[in-house]
Parts: C-alpha cells; structure tokens; sequence
C-alpha cells in the first residue's frame, strides 16, 4: 500500500547520542524558560514589546511582541523544539551530517519563533520565507534519495508559490491604506472590511494560509513530506510550521474576519479538507503516512473554526490547536522509535510490541485516547469545546457540525488503530529481538502523554492561563471562557457520545473500511498532485519550447529580433514627431562639409558593397579618415588627431587579423528574401536615428556644464585646452575608469591570442632594406613627438591619449619592419607591465588630494613661480600615455607573434 | 548644419546594421566599427555646431575670446574612441579565435550552429541540405 520504503536509513540506527544535539537542546530550553518568565505577566495582560529600525522607508522594523496568541504558539514551539532536539539526539546518531541537521533544526525554530512575535507584516513575511526554505532543507534532508529530494521540491513549490501569494496581499493591504503593524489592526478593521481591495487581499491571504496550511486542494504535498526523517515530521507537521497558516488567520482575524465571504470561504475549505484528510487516514499501511493525513483533517478542523465569530468557536481553535500539538507530536515521536527499535514502520509488518516497548506502548495509549477523545484527557475537552463552537457558527453550522463529527468518529477509529494494531496481537516472527527505546527518545511522547492527562484533568487552568490570553489577543470582544470537565447534559455531550460510538463502530468494520477507502483512492481519476504534476510538466515542456524557438543558434535570428522589437519600442512614441523633425539638410551651407559627407558616404558604400578583404579595409579607413576631418572642420582639433591615429592602428590590426581568414570572396550570398528584411531593418533604423537626432538638435541646449568648464578651465585647473583639462582634471575618475577598461581588453586579448594559436618559429617580415634603415631612425623621432604631444596636453591639442597612440604606432612600424624580437628587446620590459604601471601611477597621482583632504583625483598644484605652476593632473597624464601604450602594444606583439 | 550630419549618422547606422546582419563574421566587425563611428559622430551632433572654433583659451588669456564649439562632447567623444578601438580589437580576436575553433566565417554553417546553439537547427539544416544537394 504505501510507496515509501520503511526503513531508508536503517543503516545509521544504532545506539549512542550526538553530542551536538544534546548540547544545543539547551537552545531551545533556554527560550522555553524565558518565556515561561514572561508568561504570568502576559496572563495578566501586559504585553511586551521592542523595536529597531531596519528599512524605515519600505515601513520595514525589526518589531517584536509578545501577547498571548504569541505566547500560547512561542510556548508549543520552544517546548516541542526541546524534546524533539534530546530526541534526534539519538535517532540521528551515528548519520553522517548531524550537524547540520541541528543546524536546520534550530534555524527552523527560530524563523517559526520569528513568525509569531513579529509586529511588522514584512517581517513576518521574512520569517515565513525563512520557515519555507528551511522546511525544504529538512524535507530534502536525506538529500541522496530522488523521491525525498522530488518530495521537498514539491513543498517549497507550492508553500513558496503561496508565499508570494501572501506578499501580494501585503502589497495590497498597503495600497487600501493598512498599516504593517499587527498591533494596530485591532480597530482598523471596518476600514479595511469596507475597501473595494478587499477581496483580493483576502484571496492573496488566504492562498498563502491554504498552502502552508495544507488546506484542500493544496494538501497534497504533506503526506509527501513525511520523506523527512521523523523527529522532523514531529516538529514541523504536527506541532509548528503547518500551524503557521493558522497563526496567520488568526491574526489576520480582527482585520479582514467577520464577512461573509470570510467565514463562508473558511468554514467550507476548512471542512472538507478535515472530512478529506480524515477519510484517507484510513488506507496507507506506513504509519506516519496515517499520521500525516490525520495531521491533514485537524488542521481542517482549526481552519473551520476561525471561520467563525462567536466566542466559543475561537476558543475550539485555539483549544484544539493546544490538544493537537500535544498528542501528534508525541505519535510521530513514538512511532520514530517503534521505528528506529523495529527497523519498520508498516502497519501488517507489526504487532504485539507492549511486552517488549512498555514504555512506549503508555505513552502512545495516552496520546491515542487524547486523539480519540475519551473522558479524563485533553482530546476529550477539546471535542466538547469543538462541538460548542460548531454549533455557534454563523455560516453553514450544520455543515460543520456534521463535518466535525465524522471527522472525530474517524479520528477515533485511527487512534484505535493506531494504538491497537502494532502493540497487540500477534507479534509478527520477523521483528526478531525489539527492546526499548533510550531514555532520550522516551522522554518526549512521556511528558506529553501525562499532560495530556494533566490537562483533561485541570482545564480550568489552561484556559485561564493559555487559551483565554491567546483568544483576547486577536479578538478582544472575548467573553470569559472556562473550560471544564462537565458543562452539564447538553447538545456538545450528545454528540462526544456519538462520536465515541460511531468511532468504535468504524474501528470494528476497520478491515473493511480500509480496504474500501485504499481502493476507492486509487480509482481517483483526477487528484490535486496529478494536477500539480500535470501543470509542472506543462510548464516545463513550454520553456524548454520557447527556449528552443529563440536560442536556435542563429546570429542573424538573434539580431533580426533584437533590432526589430528595438525599433518598433523607439519608434512606437516617437512615430507621429519623426515625419515632422524629419528635413532635407541645407546644402548650401559649407562646401566642405558637404564635400566631406559625400566621401564618407562613398566610403561607407564601398565597406558594404566590397568583395575584396582590402577594398573593405580601405574603405573603413576612408570613413574614419573623413570622419576626422569632419571633427576638424567643426573645431574640435584633440577627437581628430584621436580619430586619425586610431584609424591608422585599426587598419594594421585588422588586416593583421583578417589576413589569416578566409577571403570575403568565399562569403555565401543569402538569399533574397533575407536580404530584402536586412535591408528594410537598415533603412528603418537610420531612417529612424537620423530623425530622432534632427529632432533633438532643433530644441535649445542647455550649456552651463560647458560654460562652468570654460570658465574654470584656466582659473580652477591652470589648463588651456579644455577638453583635456575635462578628461585628465574635471573628469579624472571617468578616464582611470576607461584606461582600466582598455588594459583589460588588451591583457584579455592577449589571453584569448595566447589560447587559440601556436607560436611560428619565424615571423614573416617585409624584406626592404630602405624600411629597415630608416625604421630605426623614425621611430625614435616618433617616440619624442609622442613624449611632445603629453607634455603639451595640457594648453594644446594633444594629451596622453594622442601621445600614446602615437607611440603604439611608432612600435608598429618597427614590428612590421624589424619583426617583434627586436621591439620587445628595444621595450625591455613587458607591455604588460608598462600598462600595469601606467594604472597604478593614474591612481597614485589622485592620492595627494586625499592627503589635502580633498575627494579622491582632486588636482593639487604646487606654485613654483608667479605664472609656472606643476600639479597632479600631469602625473595623471603620464599614467594614462603608459597604460594606453602598453594595452595596445602588448595585443600587436601577440599578435605579430602568432 | 546638424540635419546634414544626422542624415551621415542615419546612413552610417544603416550600413552598420546592414553588415551585421550579414552573418558573415569580418563584416560583423566592420558593421560594429561603422556603428562606433556614427555613435561617435551622433553625440558630436548633438552638442550643436553652431560655433566652429576650437575650444582652446589663447595665450595670455584666461578665458575664451570668441565663442567656442561644444567642449563636454569632445570630451565624451575621446574616450569613446579609445574604448571603441579596444573593443574592436578584442572583438578581432575573438573572431579570430572563433575561426580556428569552428573552420568557418559562415554564421549559419553547421560547426558554428553547434557552438552557439543547442543543434536543433543544425539537424533541420542538415536534413534540407541532405534531401536537396545533388552531389
């Protein structure tokens, strides 16, 4: 019946104790003490409070409160964490990662405990993630099977998805004008109830409740669940994170409870998830599966409950919310060491166990009579209190009561179950010699079992002490609530006493009745998780389609797409003022440029149309070239010389390069159609720039950066030229920014050269003696031009940039003439370095304004004369000439060299 | 003056655009050359032509004589230069490389379609050129 092997990691079930775990079970207690300090003041009503700032402009605070509500889950959370803590002390003793078991186990804790005292709604909200992820981690924990690894993948993905639901709400909430503060819900109620939003906050609310809650139709990942090693089951899904959904309708409860829609929606959900979970607790044979879906209809039941109004209904939620930690905590406990003693945990392969695990057998039996509800234990007041509040319900009370009491009748037949089958009966031969649990692992479902008993006796003081504190923290307007051990003949007893006997009845026909429901579940044709799976699948299938539609490869369908959707989003605002701003140019203007522009647009047509590697090559020089002397003819001297001499060093490195590939000749010729969209996007998107350009150059330009540059230029920076006193003074962080950009194109150009090709013993070089004479010569002319063309930067068209191209193509020359040996030896040291070194003095000459506590790059001068003054923008200068130099000989060198 | 450089700008763009779609890849290179320049000459553009004398104080002087062209742009426009001239560079490289990895200029050859894409094309390419090739 049950898919589950028994017993996955029998392999570690051996004797001893972590140390780890025994250590920091002191966590845990240390917390339940603090609490348990605070606790008669919470009874009285106080309320502790603190508060720190964290994001105060997203209205994020670290705001914590402790009222009883907090209290009532810190105190199951703390108190469960210790025991289940000193319990996986020796259940997981002997596994290969404890550590990091414990890890998870009281980082879990802490988000849980993060999640009930949080006063700030985004602070709860990280604490709930904090609880998804974690609970992932704990599920998956036994990370080498796939179906624990599938199983927790299965539950982060539907509470996550819930998660996010919730944090949409929060949004909302904001938007409809609520406040983040849990604290100040308490009157902002009809506001909220009132606002048009109202649905859909409670939508958002409720599908992050239903997730975490393991409501129907969201309920099918927590029988799953139960992949996670038991103490783990113990803690989450019975006692903490599954109660997290409820917490949050319970807080959520004086805002948006009260409606119709509310308390209609709750009650129905809440109702058939109990009867649901309750029914299928009847067919699985592994038993922590049946606990699981009995886990299932109690939550059902809390969810019911707080879809209503009435005091007694509140009461039963938080009443059975105390009772049920209790008593399924200590089963999944329990069943972990018929487990870890046994090495199984399915139903037909146990049986008669009590003489050898008596201890066990009591605790189990006090827990089982809780959960069936017999007289005398917890079970039993948390059924009287349950019927009281179903039949107060304001909405469907009928339905609920009823769902109520075939949901008990079925939880008490399961606790019969549960306790009578592997205790009693015929011990099965193969169970072999069974002894009793350690003292560690007894402890726990001890200590609850007797409170149980305890408090079945005492109610009164829960009550007063637990439930009523809890109950008047989210709805104020409480009556007084006692419970007690006999209300008097009355309907809630009536039904105690149908519940007892339909249970028995069930428990009699139990062979049967699990048959039929095992077989009835199988023959489902639809469930939720084969709707979920289905819809995983589906949505899988689709990214891996569209994936293989856009990423097909091609260049030119990447492309294509990139500038079609680019011009259709420029365009699309832009169309209507395109046609206006669109005009002939006025050529009557100056011949030049106008000469000018038609070289360039004949060069650029030869690029285009050329067939030839060289005529291509040629034809971008022309357009750089022309596109220079258009720089110059507008006055703008220093990006001319700039364009020019970069022109020059891209035609030797390209036809470097392209000399080794494939001639254009060999290029295929596409087809038409191809050619004909290329050419339509082309003209589109020139069409469109020129416009857009036209349009912006007809408004007026606001000048005052240039202007405040004229102005300071000479008073401020002691330079003339201003576009260079802009790029080494003004400006300096921008240009050590890009001279670090143009190193590290180069060093990784040289690591992409220095990968891809073998080094040829000899290189080819140009046998002219004339050029090699005179090489020698002219480059030491260049060398001091280039050192010229720094030096006067400052007050004329030049700088370290002009000089450095200026240098690189002096050394180019010589490579080309005498071959790169020779260049490196007449270098001496490695291009590399020299840009390395050009960086760092960049940087060095921005440390003495910090020295004169200025910013970083602060130009400071020292007076020498009256009118001859030296400062750091020139040391700047001197860096950025060496790292351009060094950049771009050390890519020529590498390239030459292969 | 501006319209006639924006009508450069606008042709120059085309042309870029037009050689990157080529799919052969030295004409890729040439087309994003042709794109750095134009972008270049755009922002020119775009701080106004109105005054053509160079930004520079004369001698003696401690501000500008006579209204001087747009000196922020040109500014731009260097770096812009050199950084474009870098990336150039690494992009012939690269395309260097590519050529000794994959054989081919050829965007839409096979050897290429398996670096770049996860071969679905490839397959479909290779059966059309199957059914369809004589030799």
């Amino acid at each position: 019946m049950s898919e589950e092997m028994a017993n996955p990691h029998g392999s570690h079930h051996h004797g001893g104790a972590s140390k780890t775990g025994l250590f920091s079970t002191a966590l845990p207690l240390l917390l339940f003490a603090g609490l348990c300090t605070a606790w008669p003041a919470v009874v009285r009503g106080e309320v502790f409070q603190v508060q720190w700032p964290w994001m105060p402009s997203i209205d994020l605070y670290l705001r914590f409160r402790l009222d009883g509500l907090s209290l009532l889950f810190g105190l199951i959370v703390t108190g469960a964490g210790v025991f289940v803590s000193l319990y996986s002390s020796s259940y997981m003793a002997g596994h290969p990662h404890t550590n990091r078991f414990f890890f998870f186990l009281h980082a879990f804790m802490i988000s849980m405990l993060g999640v009930v005292t949080a006063d700030n709604l985004l602070l709860l909200f990280v604490f709930w993630e904090g609880t998804t992820v974690f609970s992932y981690l704990l599920i998956g924990f036994e990370n080498e099977s796939e179906t624990a690894r599938d199983n927790a993948r299965q539950a982060i993905l539907v509470t996550g998805a819930g998660g996010l639901a919730l944090l949409v709400g929060i949004f909302l909430l904001k938007a409809a004008g609520g406040s983040f503060t849990l604290s100040q819900w308490v009157d902002a109620g009809d506001q909220i109830r009132g606002h048009g939003l109202y649905p859909f906050i409670f939508l958002s609310v409720l599908l992050g409740a239903t997730t975490k809650s393991a409501q129907f139709p969201f309920h099918f990942w927590l029988p799953n669940a139960m992949s996670a090693p038991t103490p783990i089951s113990a803690f989450l899904h019975a006692a903490t994170m599954v109660k997290a959904g409820i917490y949050l309708l319970m807080r959520f409860h004086p805002l948006l409870g009260g409606t119709p829609l509310w308390m209609g929606t709750l009650v129905v959900i809440g109702g058939v998830t109990a009867l649901w979970g309750a029914v299928q607790a009847l067919a699985p044979c592994d038993l922590k599966r049946v606990l699981a879906y009995t886990t299932i209809m109690a939550l059902g039941v809390l969810t019911m409950f707080l879809g209503g109004q009435a005091t007694a209904s509140l009461t039963a939620a938080a009443t059975f919310l105390l009772v049920h930690a209790l008593y399924k905590a200590s089963l999944f406990l329990a069943v972990g060491s018929i487990d870890h003693q046994t090495g199984t945990r399915e139903l037909d392969r146990l049986g008669g166990l009590w003489r050898q695990m008596p201890l066990t057998a009591l605790a189990v039996a006090a827990a089982a009579m809780s959960m069936a509800g017999f007289p005398l234990f917890f079970g039993f007041i948390g059924k009287e209190i349950m019927y009281k509040g179903a039949l107060t319900e304001d909405m469907f009370p009928a339905f609920a009561t009823t769902a109520a009491v075939l949901s008990n009748a079925l939880m008490t037949a399961v606790s019969g179950i549960i306790f009578l089958g592997p205790f009693f009966g015929r011990r099965p031969k193969e169970l072999g010699q069974v002894s009793e649990a350690p003292l560690t692992m007894r402890l726990g479902p001890a200590v609850m079992g007797i409170l149980g008993i305890v408090f079945g006796i005492i109610p009164w003081w829960v009550s007063a002490n637990l439930i009523e504190p809890a109950v008047r923290a989210f709805n104020p307007a409480t009556e007084q609530i006692r419970l007690s051990l006999y209300h008097g003949i009355n309907a809630p007893l009536f039904l105690s006493i149908a519940t007892l006997t339909l249970g028995g009845l069930i428990y009699f026909f139990r062979r049967v009745a699990r048959k039929v429901t095992a077989a009835a579940m199988d023959r489902l044709p639809v469930t939720t998780e084969r709707l979920y799976q289905g819809s995983l699948d589906l949505f899988l299938k689709t990214a891996v389609g569209v994936t293989r539609r856009l990423q097909n490869g091609s260049l030119h369908a990447y492309m294509s797409l990139i500038f079609i959707v680019t011009i259709a989003a420029v365009a699309w605002p832009w169309i209507g003022d395109a046609l206006s701003a669109l005009r002939i140019p006025d050529m009557g203007g100056a011949v030049a440029a106008v000469g000018l522009s038609g070289l360039i647009a004949a060069a650029t047509a030869v690029v285009v149309t050329a067939k030839n590697r060289l005529a291509a090559i040629g034809g971008l020089g022309g357009v750089g070239a022309g596109i220079a002397l258009t720089f110059l003819l507008f006055g703008a001297p220093d990006i001319a010389l700039t364009q020019l001499l970069v022109e020059t060093l891209t035609v030797i490195i390209v036809s470097l390069v392209l000399l080794r590939l494939p001639p254009l000749e060999e290029a295929k010729k596409r087809p038409a159609p191809r050619r004909a969209l290329d050419a339509a996007l082309s003209l589109a998107a020139g069409l469109l720039i020129a416009s857009l350009l036209m349009g912006v150059t007809q408004h007026p330009l606001d000048r005052s950066l240039t202007e405040f540059f004229e102005n300071n230029s000479y008073a401020a920076a002691h330079g003339r030229n201003i576009v260079n006193v802009i790029l080494v003074d003004f400006r300096s962080l921008d240009t050590l920014g890009e001279i670090t950009v143009v190193v590290l194109a180069s060093l990784g150009g040289v690591a992409l050269i220095r990968n891809f090709a073998r080094q040829t013993e000899e290189s080819d070089q140009i046998q002219s003696v004339i050029l090699k004479t005179t090489a020698l010569l002219m480059v030491g002319v260049i060398i001091v031009f280039a050192a010229y063309l720094l030096l006067r930067g400052h007050h004329e068209p030049g700088g370290g940039f002009a000089g450095a191209l200026v240098a690189a193509t002096a050394f180019a020359l010589f490579g080309i003439a005498e071959g790169p040996d020779k260049v490196r030896r007449a270098v001496r040291v490695r291009p590399a370095v020299i840009a390395m070194a050009g960086l760092a003095m960049a940087g060095a000459a921005g440390l003495p304004g910090l020295l004169a506590a200025s910013p970083f790059l602060t130009g400071v001068w020292w007076n020498i004369t009256s009118d001859i003054a030296v400062g750091t923008p020139i040391l700047f200068d001197i860096g950025v000439f060496l790292a351009v130099f060094g950049a771009i000989l050390a890519v020529l060198l590498a390239l030459e060299e292969t | 003056m501006e319209a006639l450089l924006a009508c450069l700008v606008g042709l120059l763009f085309a042309a870029g655009i037009y050689l990157m779609l080529s799919g052969v890849l030295v004409r890729f290179v040439f087309g994003l050359s042709l794109i750095s320049n134009a972008v270049n000459l755009l922002i020119f553009t775009a701080g106004r032509l109105e005054n053509l004398h160079p930004p520079l104080i004369a001698e003696g002087q401690t501000t500008l004589s006579v209204p001087a062209s747009n000196a922020l742009p040109q500014a731009l426009i260097l770096t812009a230069i050199v950084i474009g001239f870098a990336m150039v560079t690494f992009l012939l490289v690269l395309l260097n490389g590519a050529y000794l990895r994959t054989g081919t200029q050829d965007t839409d050859d096979p050897p290429f379609l398996d670096e770049t894409g996860d071969g679905s094309l490839h397959a479909a390419s290779a059966a059309r050129s199957g059914e369809s090739d004589p030799s």
